[in-house]
């Protein structure tokens, strides 16, 4: 017991300090972008204000301080959830990120459960079926997926699926229908990703000895398949698909602009053009911190799954 | 039974397309690849050659010739192949004049995502040690927060630029070059002419420059190309949420964004740029794997 727990300790200490460190870094880079922004009291402030309000907001503000204890202050409030406040919305920056977020994780989790359950029976078909039509039609539209950027991906859906064809909603937030197209444009190379890896990884167990071994032995191909193929191979598709996901958050942001999409992506775009930096600083860190905690979760499961992942 | 389980595959198996040395697959994998790079010289000769290439004035309006569809022969007795947008403009002179800040901006940030990559990686290769340790820390830690949302802020705060869109773009590559060169140092730090010139002399600068920099080029071009899709694709997404370059210069980006509020009467204003984006990172991407395949098919998984 004692072991196993130095093994599982030894293996999630380095992925955590580096979970830490990336958390650091979003804290710092946020901070320093901050600063380099400029002065915000003039933002908060009408522009006749008097000499003595400024100074008596920058010294609210802690702006007088030196900038290590700025640092300071400006990471701790960050570790109790105080982004400062929202000069478009005049409340907590956080409270407003806090909305929006319901609608990013909708999408999310709808877009990665799209590309997972097309994309792995597309991959595995691909993979048995080799050199087929449909594997070469499926691959060749894979590569496409890949290359393809988002939003203009978006575009194209919006054009002829909604425009055109009128199947579609052609942006907001309601019934399922609204859900299709943002969920497809945010899940397409992810969607791609998974079926090309699913091949490949089927394919690497196909001409594995066992599988030669089951062959001869005279086992059906379908149980060939079923059983010794897609058991071996589950391992590797069910971690690629899981680092997909966090991939897909970075694509909130344009998926979301494009299909005006009520999420912190698009709430982020326009939190810039408002000049609204605690939301944008706040929207940017939050993303981040899932971003992290979901690699580091997906990073950890594998691991405790499979013992060849561990460092030795 | 924990022996029967296959190692996990993290790119397309090496059966998937065999090692393409020697033999007909070669042949065939560096047509391909000259077909790629050809596809970027014309893009590049295109780029240079706008004001020439470009039938009209990219910047010019013609408020009675708005929105109008692609045609062989407009009112002018002249060609508008891909239409005009909302301001007259005529769509096909500003792709044309649009793949000068693709490549300027990709090409760009690609130089100083493999400089600081490069020297990161050959350094913590090269030194070890604690080094080694900072450097692939950051490199992870950065691999382990979507760029996209920082570059955003970052641009948001300093205003768009060319130099600020190109470090940002840039530096969001570094850690591909870092990761994938400190893992050929090692291997060649190991050897035994590393050893030979150092005991003859050799200073550190001349066995990194004169020694170890030959021997990782490839891998290098490899890197390079695979990144330059990904920049131009980043360029054009971050001009499309209006943090790029600024109108009135054409960029994709740019005009796919301006025509998206056209799109049920004047689909040619976004729909041209973005094929000819889509066209361009799917070529420079596929261009990049087969020269992998060509140089350094033991790259594949990277």
């Amino acid at each position: 017991m004692s072991f196993s727990m130095r093994v599982v300790l030894g293996f999630l200490a380095p992925k955590l300090l580096r979970a830490l460190v990336a958390v650091w870094l979003v804290t710092t880079v946020v901070f320093v972008v901050m600063r380099l922004s400029g002065d915000p009291v003039p933002l908060l402030l009408p522009p006749d204000a008097p000499t003595s309000e400024i100074m008596r907001v920058r010294r609210d503000l802690g702006l007088d301080r030196p900038l290590p204890v700025q640092y300071a202050v400006f990471a701790a409030n960050i570790l109790r959830g105080d982004f400062g406040r929202s000069i478009h919305f005049r409340e907590p920056a956080f409270a407003v990120v806090r909305g929006y977020l319901s609608a990013t994780v909708e999408l999310g989790l709808t877009a990665f459960l799209l590309a997972a359950l097309v994309a792995v029976p597309i991959g595995m078909f691909s993979a048995i079926r080799r050199n087929s039509l449909v594997d070469h039609a499926a691959m060749g539209l894979a590569l496409v997926g890949q290359a393809a950027p988002t939003f203009f991906l978006g575009i194209l859906f919006i054009l002829v699926l909604s425009l055109k064809a009128d199947l579609f909603p052609t942006g907001g937030r309601g019934d399922w229908t609204h859900l299709v197209l943002p969920a497809l444009t945010l899940g397409a190379f992810a969607m791609a990703s998974i079926a090309r890896l699913t091949r490949s990884a089927v394919l690497d167990v196909l001409h594995a000895d066992y599988i030669r071994t089951a062959r001869a032995k005279g086992v059906a191909e379908w149980l060939v398949i079923a059983k010794h193929t897609l058991k071996n191979a589950a391992l590797p598709i069910v971690t690629i698909t899981g680092l997909q996901f966090g991939t897909l958050l970075g694509g909130a942001v344009v998926t979301e602009t494009v299909f005006a999409w009520p999420g912190i992506g698009r709430l982020a775009i326009q939190s810039i053009y408002n000049r609204d930096y605690p939301v944008v600083q706040c929207a940017v860190f939050l993303s981040a911190i899932m971003f992290i905690v979901i690699n580091f979760a997906i990073d950890a499961i594998y691991g405790l799954l499979d013992p060849r992942a561990r460092p030795r | 039974m924990a022996s029967s389980i296959p190692a996990p595959v993290l790119a397309d198996a090496p059966h998937a397309a065999a090692p393409a040395r020697g033999g007909a697959r070669a042949r065939r994998t560096a047509r391909l690849v000259t077909a790629g790079l050809a596809f970027v010289a014309l893009l590049a000769l295109v780029a240079a050659a706008a004001p020439w290439l470009a039938p009209h004035d990219p910047t010019r309006q013609a408020l009675r010739g708005r929105l109008a569809p692609p045609t062989r022969e407009a009112a002018d007795g002249r060609a508008r192949l891909f239409g005009t947008d909302q301001l007259g403009r005529d769509v096909l002179s500003r792709v044309i004049y649009g793949a000068r800040v693709s490549l300027v901006v990709g090409l760009a940030a690609v130089v100083v995502g493999g400089v600081v990559g490069a020297t990161l990686g050959i350094t913590a290769g090269f030194r070890g040690g604690v080094t080694d340790s900072v450097i692939m820390t950051l490199a992870d830690a950065q691999l382990a927060f979507p760029f996209i949302l920082l570059a955003i802020g970052i641009i948001a705060v300093l205003g768009p630029s060319f130099p600020t869109l190109i470090v940002v773009i840039g530096l969001s590559g570094w850690v591909s070059y870092a990761r994938i060169l400190r893992s050929q140092v090692l291997v060649l730090r190991s050897r035994e002419f590393v050893d030979a010139i150092q005991a003859l002399g050799g200073s550190v600068a001349r066995v990194v420059l004169r020694h170890i920099l030959p021997n990782v080029l490839s891998t290098l071009v490899v890197i390079a190309t695979l990144e330059l899709a990904r920049a131009i694709v980043l360029e054009a997404t971050l001009s499309f949420l209006g943090l790029g370059i600024q109108p009135p210069t054409p960029s994709w980006g740019g005009m796919i964004q301006e025509g998206r509020e056209y799109l049920d009467t004047a689909w040619w204003i976004s729909t041209f740029p973005g094929l000819v984006l889509m066209l361009t990172s799917l070529v420079v991407s596929r261009t990049g794997d087969w020269l992998r395949d060509l140089l350094d098919p033991t790259l594949r998984g990277e």
